[in-house]
């Protein structure tokens, strides 16, 4: 079992203060303001939904990965239960995109693809969209695996 | 003792190992790799003639794959004949290789028209290996005019992938459209316009009718100089060794959705194998990277007593050119739902409730949220497809199947 960032539709407000922290913790800064003000943001959490509600999405770090199965340049692999991807060998071929049932991956700014890599590969440590969700909507626990 | 066997060295080879040591930790494998090389991915060969990737990157698994594996390689060894009866492999060095289970992952060849005078040209390439790259990285020279038969996915990428090595590229093809296999009509015009600015010269709906040295005859009239050749006319499935022991198959090797054939403890996976599509029930060859990887493993959980079924598989396609990207899954058959600009297309095919297929064109919409739905074959009545036709979004499902798939049990 491994723990996974879960969201609560219930109590996500969809302020997207997520995709912000997200692309914060990514971007190997550390002032927020001169990481993101006045850029297009590039989040790998990203909200969904309409006027009634709303809700976050980032990868499921799935049991059985249809995208690792499918990256023709072998660019994303499981680590310890984590989907990573290498981004030295993504070529940007979209074939991830393509298959991802929960629309987890989009691409950077470079064109090369991102993904959730639940901030262990980077300085925070654990999931900053957790850490920064003001109404406790996202949550990061084992619950079970995912298909 | 199990003792394995693999024919081939490619993705469906190496996640069919994977699939028999996620069941079987000490049985012996042993992999028969006509190609001289540790497992690379083949689908970057143009990237690599491109300059977008090196050797150190195209590794499809780490190097020391085969040994955490407990595999042997026979590199430069080819398999030229199956002994059922002994479940013996002979390869070309006249050796045997005995079995208890065997599987097939050959693979496809370039399929070369006989083309009157082929012979005469001299600087010719088929784009299949690393070793074909290699050769055209050598062969090619800045002021030299390319030609390539077939303007299909292969042909295509390695235009993208020479562009900037040649003076020109100039494609021809038996069919009316660009990426036959892949696109309708209209979709493939928008990718022809795009290609054309990009400076690619067509020569569709025409065929090579001979070949003189360095110029090619066209069935239309037209003559065409060139300096280098390369054809890229198509693939045919490696099926011979199996075929020479009577098994049965149709384009590509028959296999159900365990990947066995029709002979006992004989499996196949990849683009040798055809098993069935989910979009349309029938039997077909499904030559792309998902699908070996799938078929692999599946076929190596079985080889190793454990128990696997594949049986999901979709035609589908991810490629872009200059950064025009093209997605597509399933079929094209049932009502259309179409959106169109001057640089973009959208089209979803539906039929009996279930979405059969769509084609995205220049579009950068979460497309597997389509594929998914195409693959768990989901009732269009039991989402909100007004929204979903519209955008590839989770919200068009109701909030309960959303729980079930996010895992969000509250
Ligand atoms: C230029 C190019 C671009 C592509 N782009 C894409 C893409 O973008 N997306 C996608 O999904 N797919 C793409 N594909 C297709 C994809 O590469 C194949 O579907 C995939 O490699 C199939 O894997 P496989 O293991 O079945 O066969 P292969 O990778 O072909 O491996 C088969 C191996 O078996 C060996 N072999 C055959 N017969 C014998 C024998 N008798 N003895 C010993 N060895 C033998 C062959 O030498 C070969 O190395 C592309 C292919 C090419 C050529
Ligand atoms: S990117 Fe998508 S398919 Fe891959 S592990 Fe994450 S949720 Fe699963
Ligand atoms: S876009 Fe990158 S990560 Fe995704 S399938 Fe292609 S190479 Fe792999």
């Amino acid at each position: 079992m491994m723990k996974r960032v879960y969201v609560n539709e219930k109590w996500c407000l969809g302020c997207h203060l997520c995709e912000y922290y997200c692309a914060f913790a990514n971007s190997g800064l550390s002032d927020m303001v001169l990481a993101l003000k006045g850029k297009p943001i590039y989040p790998r959490i990203h909200v969904e939904g309409d006027e009634k509600i709303s809700y976050a999405v980032s990868c499921r770090h799935c049991e059985d990965p249809i995208c690792v199965k499918s990256c023709i340049a072998a660019a994303l692999s499981k680590d310890n239960g984590v989907i990573r991807i290498d981004k030295n060998k993504c070529v940007g071929c979209y074939t991830c995109v393509l298959v991802c049932p929960y629309g987890a991956l989009a691409p950077g700014e470079d064109g090369v693809m991102q993904k959730c890599e639940l901030c262990l590969q980077n300085e925070c440590g654990e999931p900053a969209c957790v850490k920064g969700c003001p109404n406790k909507a996202i949550v990061y626990e084992e619950r079970g695996e995912m298909i | 003792m199990k003792k394995y066997v693999i024919i081939g060295n490619g993705a469906a080879a190496v996640n069919c190992i994977e699939g028999i040591r996620s069941t079987d930790e000490f049985g012996e494998i042993v992999v028969i790799s006509e190609e001289k090389h540790k497992v690379y991915c083949r689908p970057l060969i143009s990237y690599y003639l491109e300059g977008k990737t090196d050797l150190s990157h195209m590794g499809y698994r780490g190097e020391d794959f085969y040994e955490k594996m407990q595999c042997r390689v026979l590199y430069g060894r080819k398999a030229v004949a199956i002994l059922p009866e002994s479940r013996e492999v002979k390869l070309d060095d006249g050796t045997v290789v005995a079995y208890t289970d065997l599987c097939l992952a050959t693979g496809s060849s370039p399929f070369i028209p006989p083309f009157e005078g082929l012979s005469s040209v001299k600087k010719q390439y088929t784009f299949m290996t690393l070793d074909d790259a290699f050769g055209l990285e050598r062969g090619i020279c800045q002021s030299d005019h390319v030609l390539i038969i077939g303007a299909g996915l292969i042909g295509l990428k390695c235009a993208e992938g020479i562009a900037g090595r040649a003076a020109s590229v100039t494609l021809c093809d038996l069919a009316d459209h660009v990426l036959p296999g892949i696109l309708d009509a209209e979709g493939a015009a928008l990718v022809q316009t795009h290609l054309e600015e990009h400076g690619f010269h067509f020569c569709l709906n025409d065929s090579v009718a001979r070949f003189k040295k360095n110029t090619a005859y066209l069935k239309s009239g037209a003559v065409i100089s060139f300096d280098v050749l390369v054809l890229a006319c198509g693939i045919s499935p490696n099926t011979s060794l199996f075929q020479d022991i009577g098994g049965e198959v149709g384009r590509g090797i028959v296999v159900d959705d365990r990947m066995r054939t029709s002979v006992e403890n004989i499996y196949a996976a990849g683009d040798c194998a055809e098993g069935a599509d989910v979009s349309t029930g029938r039997k077909r060859v499904l030559a792309m990277m998902p699908n070996a990887c799938m078929q692999g493993y599946t076929a190596g959980v079985n080889m190793a007593e454990g128990n696997k079924v594949f049986d999901k598989a979709l035609p589908m396609n991810a490629v872009g050119f200059f950064g025009l990207h093209v997605m597509t899954a399933g079929s094209y058959e049932g009502e259309l739902y179409e959106e169109k600009t001057e640089k973009t297309m959208k089209r979803l095919f539906t039929e009996d409730d279930l979405l059969k297929g769509f084609i995205l064109i220049g579009s950068d919409e979460r497309a597997g949220i389509y594929t998914s739905m195409i693959r768990e074959q989901t009732p269009i009545s039991s989402v909100h497809f007004d929204l979903l036709k519209k955008t590839a979004t989770t919200a068009a499902f109701p909030a309960e199947t959303r729980r079930k798939k996010f895992g969000g049990v509250v």
